[in-house]
C-alpha cells in the first residue's frame, strides 16, 4: 500500500508590528490610548533603570543575585493584555512585568537581600512568586487554569518561562495536561536565546519553539520579542480564545538576554561582544520611543519627566526598603509560615533558638575587656 | 455499625467529604472508570462527574503540579500516585513547592493539598510496587506524612488530611486494603493529623509501628502475652511527620524498653528518629538499648523473598525477648 501524508493542520506564524527601526505596519497595529501606551512605555522605562539600580546594589553587595532582565522589557505587552481577575505565573526574569501588576519594587528589593518578608504578594494581586527551579511553573498555572474552569470563571492564566524550560519534563507535562483539559492558559515563552551558557540552537533541534505547542495539538505563534505591540496582541488573542473556551496558546517571543543569566554569571566566556551589539540595535525601549514620538505622544519634554519620574519612584522605593533592613530582622520569623500551626517539635525548636539568640545579645553587650 | 475493609474505608471517606465539600477534586491515572487499580476510588466518578474525579494522562509531576495550582487557588485536590514507588516523579514539585509555597509567599499562598499513593510490600507485587520510603516525605519541611494502619484509621485520617491547611502525604499500606474488615461508624469521624495511638495497653515494654507492621507487631504482643507473660505496650504512630514523640515517650518512660518496628529501610528510617527523641527525652529510663526491627538497606527483593525481608512476628519476638533479657 502506497504511504499516505496524513493531513496535519498546523502553521506556525511570525507576528511582527514594529520593526527595530520603530516603522510600524498599520494594518495590524493594536488601538490603543494614548494612556496606554504612555504607561508601556513608562513600564518598560521603568523596568530597564531598575534593572540598572539592582545591578549597581548587587555589585555594592547591598542586594544578592538576581536575574537582570536587559533587553527583555517587551514583556509587559502581555501583562497589559491582561484583566484584573487573570492570572500571572512567572519565573524569575519577569520583574517588568511583576511592576506592571502592581508589585511593590520596595518586595523585590527586599526579597533579593534576602528577606523572607519580600516573598509576600500583597491581597489582590494575582501573582505567583518567582520560580526558581527552571520549568515548574508552569504545571501551577495549569491548575489555576483548571481551578478556574472549574469555578466558572471567565480568567485566564498566563505563565512566563525560557527557552531552556522548553527542554525541562515538565514544560511537556504541562502543555500535554493544558491541552487535555482545554485549560486556559497563555504560555508565554521568553526565548533570549540563552540559557546560561547554552545557545538557543544547542537546546533543541526544532527550528522554532513555537512549534512545540503543535504537538500538543495547541496553537504556537512566534513573535518578535523585542516588539511590545506585538506581544501585546499576540498575548490578547490568546487571552480571548482562552476566554472563548479554546484552550491554552503558547506564544514563542523571539527577544536577546543584553545582561548576564545572573549577577554571578559573565557571557563574555562563552559569547561575542559582537552578537550583543547586533541585538542591541533591536532594543524594545528605542524603537518604541521612536513609534511614540512619530506619533507626537512623546517629545523631548515628555521623555525627560519620564526619566525623572521613572528615578524618583526607583528612589522612593529604595527608600522604603532601607527603612525595612535598618529596623533590622528578627531572626525567630523564620519559624513563620513553616506551617499553618507549629507541631511541639517546632515550638521546641524555635525555642532552643530564642535562647541561643539571647545568648549572642547578651555576649554582645559585654564591653570589650581592656588588654594591656 | 458496618464492617469494611481499608479500601471501602476510604473510599466512603473520599465519597462523603467530597459530597460535604465541592472544593475536593480527585485526579489520577487509572482513578475515574476503572475505579483505581485498586479500587479505591470505585463508584466516585460515576456519582461526581470527570470534572472532579479526573483520569489524568500518564505523568505525575503533572499531577502534584497541577493540584499545586488548584489549592493555591483554593481547591482542596486529592491526587493519587499510582504506586508509591512512583511518586518520585512528582517528588520535585512537592518538596519544591507545595512545601514552600507558605512560607515563600509568607503565608499569602497556601497549599491544603492531598497526595495519596499505596505503599509497602507483602502482596508479591513486581519491582518498584512495594516501597517504603515515608522518610523522604517526612524529613521535607512544609509537608506532612501520615500513614493509617487499619480501615478505621485510614477513613478517619484522610478526611483530617482533607481538611489540613497545609500538603499531607497519605500513604496506604497496600498489604492491608483487603486484608481485614473492621466496624466504621458511617457519622463522620475524625483523627487529629499528628497524634498518634496507644493500639495496645502494656507495661513491660513499648512496641513502637506503624503502616501494615502494626499487625505483625500486634500478633508478636498477643504471642508474648500467651507465651511469656510479657505485656506489651503498643503504640500505632499513625503520623510519621509532624511526630507525636510525646505518647512514646511518656510509653518508654513507664516501660523502660523499646522496640521500633518498620518495614522501611533501617539505615535513616523513621526508626532512627524515634530512637534519638527517646534517648533526648528519656535517656535514665532505659533499661536497655531500643532495637530497630525494619527491612534491611537493601532494595526490597522481588517477591519470592519478601516474606523474609519484611520484620515479621519471629523478628519482633526476639527483640522483645532479647531486651528484655539485657
Amino acid at each position: 500500500m502506497p504511504t499516505r501524508e496524513i493531513d496535519l493542520p498546523y502553521r506556525v506564524e511570525y507576528l511582527s508590528i514594529l520593526d527595530q527601526n520603530g516603522q510600524v505596519d498599520k494594518s495590524l497595529e493594536p488601538q490603543l490610548s494614548d494612556e496606554m501606551l504612555l504607561k508601556l512605555y513608562r513600564a518598560m522605562l521603568l523596568g530597564r533603570r531598575f534593572d540598572e539600580r539592582m545591578l549597581i546594589l548587587q555589585r555594592q553587595g547591598k542586594i544578592g543575585t538576581f536575574a537582570p532582565v536587559k533587553g527583555q522589557e517587551a514583556q509587559v505587552g502581555a501583562a497589559a493584555a491582561l484583566n484584573p481577575e487573570d492570572w500571572v505565573v512567572p519565573s524569575f526574569r519577569e520583574t517588568p512585568v511583576e511592576i506592571w501588576l502592581g508589585k511593590p519594587m520596595e518586595l523585590i528589593l527586599l526579597y533579593y537581600s534576602g528577606y523572607n518578608e519580600g516573598g509576600n504578594i500583597p491581597e489582590g494581586l494575582n501573582l505567583l512568586p518567582i520560580s526558581v527551579p527552571v520549568g515548574s511553573q508552569m504545571l501551577h498555572a495549569v491548575g489555576l487554569g483548571y481551578a478556574m474552569k472549574y469555578r466558572g470563571q471567565n480568567s485566564v492564566v498566563a505563565t512566563f518561562f525560557g527557552d531552556g524550560a522548553t527542554s525541562q519534563g515538565d514544560f511537556h507535562e504541562a502543555m500535554n495536561y493544558a491541552s487535555v483539559y482545554q485549560t486556559p492558559v497563555i504560555f508565554v515563552c521568553q526565548n533570549n536565546h540563552w540559557a546560561i551558557s547554552l545557545p538557543r540552537n544547542q537546546q533543541t533541534r526544532s527550528r522554532t519553539l513555537a512549534q512545540k505547542a503543535l504537538a500538543y495539538d495547541m496553537p504556537g505563534l512566534q513573535v518578535d520579542g523585542n516588539d511590545v505591540l506585538a506581544v501585546y496582541k499576540a498575548a490578547k488573542d490568546a487571552a480571548e480564545r482562552a476566554r472563548r473556551g479554546e484552550g491554552p496558546t503558547l506564544i514563542e517571543m523571539v527577544t536577546y538576554r543584553l545582561s548576564m543569566h545572573t549577577t554571578a554569571d559573565d557571557p563574555k566566556k562563552y559569547r561575542t561582544q559582537e552578537e550583543v551589539a547586533e541585538w542591541e540595535k533591536r532594543d524594545p525601549l528605542t524603537r518604541f520611543e521612536k513609534y511614540l514620538r512619530d506619533k507626537q505622544i512623546l517629545d523631548d519634554q515628555k521623555v525627560q519627566s519620564a526619566a525623572e519620574e521613572v528615578k524618583n519612584e526607583i528612589g522612593s522605593a529604595e527608600r522604603r526598603w532601607s527603612e525595612v533592613v535598618e529596623n533590622g530582622v528578627n531572626p525567630l520569623a523564620m519559624f513563620d509560615h513553616a506551617y499553618a500551626e507549629l507541631s511541639p517539635t517546632l515550638l521546641d525548636q524555635k525555642k532552643m533558638l530564642k535562647r541561643e539568640l539571647e545568648e549572642k545579645r547578651a555576649s554582645a553587650e559585654k564591653p570589650a575587656v581592656a588588654r594591656d | 455499625m458496618p464492617k469494611m475493609n481499608m479500601v471501602e474505608a476510604i473510599n466512603m471517606a473520599l465519597r462523603q467529604e467530597m459530597e460535604k465539600d465541592d472544593r475536593v477534586i480527585l485526579m489520577g491515572e487509572d482513578i475515574g472508570k476503572d475505579g483505581g487499580v485498586f479500587r479505591v476510588t470505585d463508584g466516585l466518578l460515576d456519582k461526581f462527574g470527570p470534572q472532579r474525579v479526573m483520569d489524568t494522562p500518564l505523568a505525575e509531576s503533572a499531577i502534584a503540579g497541577i493540584s499545586i495550582g488548584m489549592a493555591v487557588y483554593g481547591l482542596r485536590p486529592v491526587c493519587e500516585m499510582q504506586f508509591s514507588g512512583f511518586s518520585y516523579f512528582a517528588f520535585h514539585q512537592m518538596e519544591a513547592h507545595a512545601a514552600r509555597m507558605r512560607q515563600r509567599s509568607q503565608g499569602r499562598y497556601t497549599v491544603p493539598m492531598v497526595l495519596r499513593a499505596p505503599y509497602g510490600g507483602g502482596v508479591r507485587a513486581l519491582e518498584h510496587h512495594s516501597e517504603s520510603r515515608e522518610i523522604y516525605w517526612a524529613h521535607t519541611p512544609g509537608l506532612k506524612m501520615i500513614i493509617p494502619s487499619t480501615p478505621r484509621t485510614a477513613r478517619a485520617l484522610l478526611i483530617s488530611a482533607i481538611r489540613d491547611p497545609d500538603p499531607v502525604i497519605f500513604y496506604e499500606p497496600k498489604a492491608l486494603y483487603r486484608a481485614f474488615r473492621e466496624e466504621v461508624p458511617e457519622e463522620e469521624e475524625t483523627l487529629p493529623v499528628g497524634k498518634s495511638r496507644i493500639a495496645l495497653e502494656g507495661s513491660d515494654i513499648t512496641l513502637i509501628s506503624y503502616g501494615a507492621s502494626l499487625r505483625p507487631t500486634l500478633e508478636a504482643a498477643s504471642e508474648l502475652n500467651e507465651k511469656d507473660g510479657i505485656k506489651c505496650e503498643v503504640v500505632d504512630l499513625l503520623s510519621i511527620s509532624p511526630l507525636d514523640d510525646q505518647l512514646f515517650v511518656e510509653s518508654v518512660k513507664k516501660t523502660g524498653r523499646a522496640v521500633v518496628v518498620h518495614e522501611a529501610h533501617r539505615t535513616y528510617g523513621a526508626g532512627a528518629e524515634i530512637v534519638a527523641r527517646i534517648v533526648e527525652k528519656a535517656l535514665l529510663y532505659l533499661e536497655a538499648p531500643i532495637r530497630r526491627e525494619t527491612g534491611f538497606d537493601i532494595v526490597i527483593p522481588f517477591y519470592q523473598r519478601e516474606q523474609d525481608y519484611l520484620p515479621g512476628v519471629l523478628r519482633i519476638k526476639n527483640a522483645v525477648r532479647e531486651t528484655l533479657a539485657f
